[in-house]
């Protein structure tokens, strides 16, 4: 990938072909970083590129203008062909400030290009930055390609006829910018014309300026390509980066927290059910609540608890009354829920609970991408409290996974606990969207006369679920509760064999759920050999592209990524025994290698990363080489 | 409701479950009162559910022919909220106790209050945890001994009534758990459109026991209960004496009727919308004053599944429930067929 933007030997500037590229805009999180970012990932996934993104913002909204740790960048990776990751380093850094160049500089691959807002990089900023000199001057970027541009007096010049005031006129930066990346790879500016029109349809004045500020920065990469002016080492110059091939379809991007949300409206209609969504604000969940809350023609009613005990519980009490009831949180959140889980266990009720992980413990990394509640899920409950659990891998695989998660619950009356993570919620990616006549639909049905022999509310289906009887039922009055009940009947028993048998069941149609769930299949390379990959959620792009390497370089290794976290398919534990080695990268230290080595005694070795920032494909490569050798 | 509403019978509304409070309990006082209102409400069992939280109080759900939801300590209110928007038809009851209501779950109570789900709370307030085995809890009086405070705590009591107006409730009653009346402000609680807060004084007689005697003994009760009723003079000791205003210190008073002449001492007729003098009857000090029993404040406001469910309307209104172009909203491109093989 890093021979895309390589200074040709000419130093002409001609349009360069590149498979790939990668970007990262970064700026103060006042600057619009993300904006821009999401902007050029619209127009560029119209042009047919294949793409990822990597948003990567501070925790604090507005974090004092222009220092280190107010830095808010996004990360976009385009090209011809199928793209699975943010790219490990980018190619082109747009920096807005010299915070923005300090903390993003280094991961810049070498020889890539940095364009700078030259007019942002004086004394104030320079030492906010911690910088003694200005390093668009002293040489000490001397490894990359460097243009220099002010875009802030190149923007203000741009907006001057609309009247705008500095401050206001300064805020178009961000359109200059994404209309000079615009023209680097030769991407639409319409569509972003557009969004802008109806944005700001009440404040004409700043549409005009913000479109004015997008045109001057494509012209201005037109007229400089030409001038072929002194602005630095680098040179403007356009790039090509073509369709991807892709199945034929309709297309659109998605978010992970978009993807999700559709996926759970798709899930509660192909159930039959209205669905009941209780949420508490938290980071990065709250996108799931603030999609869900616009749908209402779907039968949603969401509900902001006063928090996240109340938003389970809530959720709970419309499944109890017959909706299908769904929360959502990230990991402290969900740590607050963990007894009424156990509550939805006992009373064996159906519940979707969303966990979108990020960095831990406690408050942890509120903005950064984990993957550590693993444990949580799985284990995280008092007593034996058994609950299926789904991972999603990427934004598009979330609305399957909401899917299955909707079906397991209401079909084995279970809570079914989903995750997803920070990266898989803010990253886009383009999606095809799925034809819904080709969803098998799973409708719901409730126990509504008195059956042969009596009212037993907790007999059993042969997936061992009890019904779901809504109150409101004539003639099947009954009382549950969190209290052991007893078996058949739900009556309060505290008896000891009562106790193990109930025990037992609640485990046996837990494990029961592997019955309805797809063998494990290799994703790329074949079953048996030296060496699989095991991952599990948002890891599959790194994870898969340094598997195609090696397997392109002729390497013995496979890729083998897990949805069903718990139970397991059912073939995974052979599956896993043939081959030599098995290495399992994740973004924790070592959670799914601990459940696999306990539940297949196989020798899974752990790869880690917990920076709070995704795996690099050359580190998952740098795995692999050391496992083969 | 009238009788001729009544569709069950007292039998209708009992299980088969053997009652495990401890012999003498307030308990059974009350789940009788409830069994004997149930009919005169004009409401079916398959309609209602009781909610409980956990304490003794909260295995109340057992005992009632109903549908019944024994949940966890403290989330009654938030399971009922989730109940009550998902089927708004049904006719819900909360039953909670000091330490479930004001302590782990103050929480979920203020919030319900706040929104006025349209449901009943019954409060039964023990001043302990009794199954736990007798710690003070949130509404204990100062120097309560118990075997968390073995020099007795230190730290002022909650007011569950005044707690409530707090939180914004629109209806608060108090009952004792022995007293007949204590249907009548069951009735009242049923007929609020809204939150309906009942207090209701619970004796514990393993580990409280009589600690509300002092106004709740049936020998003393004419001259240390207040008996509101709407519209009525505030008169207790059998007309003797009333609840005036001392228009000096804008506070309340006792004052002597003479000859049942009330107006003439000014009591107080009893507004049920008057959220002021609500707050003066709540506060109260016992012994100065008689305990105030029945409907202290009773105001209706529109319920909060009713805004809900209007909202929900308004915004779905005229708009298709189309998945498909759902999924297919936003800018979107279209792959014919693919370009070549990787």
């Amino acid at each position: 990938m890093a021979t895309a933007l390589k200074q040709d030997d000419s130093g002409k500037n001609q349009p360069e072909n590149a498979e790939n590229v990668v970007v990262r805009f970064a700026g103060d999180s006042g600057d619009g970083m993300q904006l821009t970012g999401g902007q050029f990932t619209l127009s560029t996934a119209l042009s047919g590129s294949d793409l990822a993104t990597f948003p990567d913002f501070p925790a604090e909204i507005r974090a004092p203008q222009g220092t280190l740790f107010g830095v808010s960048a996004f990360q976009i990776n385009f090209g011809s062909r199928a793209i699975e990751t943010a790219g490990d380093q980018p190619d082109v850094l747009i920096a807005m400030n010299p915070a923005a160049l300090k903390t993003n500089v280094d991961a810049l691959r070498d020889g890539g290009l940095i364009i700078a807002d030259a007019g942002e990089f004086g004394k104030r900023n320079l030492d906010k930055a911690k910088y003694e000199n200005n390093p668009l001057d002293d040489g000490s970027l001397a490894k990359w390609q460097l243009l220099k541009l002010d875009i802030s007096a190149l923007t203000l010049e741009a907006v001057k006829p609309f009247g705008l005031g500095n401050k206001e006129a300064l805020r178009c930066k961000n359109m200059w910018t994404l209309g000079l990346a615009l023209w680097m790879f030769e991407r639409e500016r319409e569509p972003i014309i557009d969004w802008l029109k109806s944005k700001f349809a009440k404040l004409p004045d700043i549409a005009d300026a913000n479109i004015a500020a997008l045109n001057a920065g494509h012209a201005y990469g037109e007229t400089a390509e030409l001038s072929g002016d002194g602005l630095g080492s680098g040179h403007l110059t356009t790039r090509k980066v073509g369709a991807a091939p892709s199945a034929p379809g309709e297309y659109r991007t998605v978010t992970g927290a978009e993807a999700l949300s559709l996926g759970l409206v798709a899930g509660a209609q192909l159930a039959d059910l209205p669905m009941f969504f209780g949420g508490y604000p938290i980071t990065p969940a709250s996108a799931i609540l603030h999609h869900l809350s616009r749908l209402k023609e779907f039968g949603v009613t969401t509900f902001q608890a006063e928090d996240e005990i109340a938003a389970i519980a809530a959720a709970i009490g419309a499944s109890y009354a017959g909706k299908l009831g769904i929360t959502s949180s990230s990991g402290p959140g969900i740590a607050l829920k963990g007894e009424a889980m156990g509550l939805a266990i006992m009373t064996e009720l159906p519940l979707v609970i969303i966990n979108s992980q990020r960095g831990g413990p406690s408050t942890g990394l509120p903005t950064k991408t984990e993957q550590s509640d693993l444990y949580q899920a799985i284990y995280g409950r008092n007593g034996d409290a058994p609950m299926p659990v789904i991972a999603a891998r990427s934004p598009g695989d979330a609305f399957e996974c909401a899917i299955e998660a909707v079906r397991i619950a209401v079909q084995y009356m279970t809570p079914v606990m989903l995750l997803t993570d920070g990266y898989i919620a803010n990253a886009a990616e383009p999606w095809k969207i799925p034809d819904v006549s080709s969803l098998e639909p799973f409708p719901t049905s409730f126990l509504d006369t008195m059956p042969e022999g009596g009212l037993k509310p907790y007999s059993r289906d042969e997936k061992l679920a009890r019904p779901w009887i809504k109150p409101g039922t004539p003639g099947l009055m009954h009382r549950i509760g969190g209290i052991e009940k007893g078996v058949d009947t739900g009556h309060i028993d505290y008896g000891a064999a009562n106790h193990q048998q109930m025990t037992e069941i609640r485990r046996d149609k837990v494990l029961g759920v592997a019955n309805s769930i797809p063998d494990q299949e290799v994703a790329l390379g074949k079953a048996g050999g030296k060496l699989a990959v095991v991952g599990w959620g948002s890891t599959f792009g790194p994870i898969h592209q340094a598997v195609r390497r090696a397997v392109e370089a002729g390497k013995d290794v496979a890729h083998i990524h897990i949805r069903n976290i718990w139970p397991m398919p059912k073939n995974l534990g052979e599956l896993l025994k043939s081959y030599d080695r098995v290495i399992v990268p994740e973004m924790n230290t070592g959670q799914l290698k601990t459940v696999l080595r306990d539940q297949f005694l196989v020798d899974a070795k752990p790869v880690n990363k917990v920076s709070g920032q995704p795996f690099t494909i050359t580190e998952i490569e740098a795995a692999i080489e050391e496992n083969l050798s | 409701m009238n009788e001729m509403t009544k569709i069950t019978t007292l039998k209708d509304w009992e299980t088969d479950q053997e009652v495990r409070w401890c012999p003498g309990c307030g308990d059974y006082a009350i789940l009788k009162a409830v069994q004997r209102t149930m009919p005169e409400l004009g409401v079916r069992p398959e309609d209602t559910v009781f909610i409980s939280g956990i304490g003794c109080s909260s295995r109340f759900p057992y005992y009632m022919e109903t549908y019944g939801f024994h949940t966890i300590h403290g989330r009654a209110p938030a399971v009922a909220t989730g109940a009550k928007l998902a089927n708004p038809d049904l006719d819900v009851w909360i039953v909670t106790g000091d330490g479930d209501a004001l302590s782990i779950g103050g929480n979920h109570t203020m919030h319900l209050l706040r929104r006025n789900l349209n449901c009943q709370i019954m409060l039964f307030n023990n001043e302990i945890y009794g199954l736990t085995k007798g710690q003070y809890s949130p509404t204990s009086r100062v120097g309560t001994n118990s075997p968390s405070t073995p020099y007795g705590s230190v730290d002022r009591p909650a007011s569950p009534c005044a707690f409530a107006l707090g939180a914004g409730a629109r209806f608060i009653a108090r009952g004792i758990d022995i007293h007949k009346d204590l249907t009548n402000v069951l009735k009242a609680a049923h007929k609020h459109q809204g939150a309906a807060f009942i207090e209701i004084f619970q004796n514990c007689i393993v580990y409280n026991k009589d600690v509300f005697d002092e106004f709740a003994a049936k020998k003393t009760a004419a001259s240390t209960q207040l008996l509101l009723a709407d519209g009525e003079p505030m008169l207790f000791e059998k007309g003797a004496k009333g609840i005036t205003l001392d228009r000096d210190t804008l506070s309340l008073k006792v004052v002597d009727v003479v000859d049942g002449d009330w107006q003439a001492a000014n009591v107080i007729v009893h507004d049920v919308t008057n959220r002021a003098v609500a707050y003066m009857l709540i506060e109260m000090p016992f012994g100065e004053f008689p305990m105030a029993i029945g409907v202290l404040y009773d105001d209706p406001r529109p319920t909060f599944e009713s805004a809900v469910i209007a909202q929900n309307e308004e915004a779905a209104k005229g708009k298709k429930r189309d998945l498909q172009a759902l999924l297919n909203k936003g800018q979107t491109w279209t792959v014919a067929e693919p370009q070549h093989d990787l």
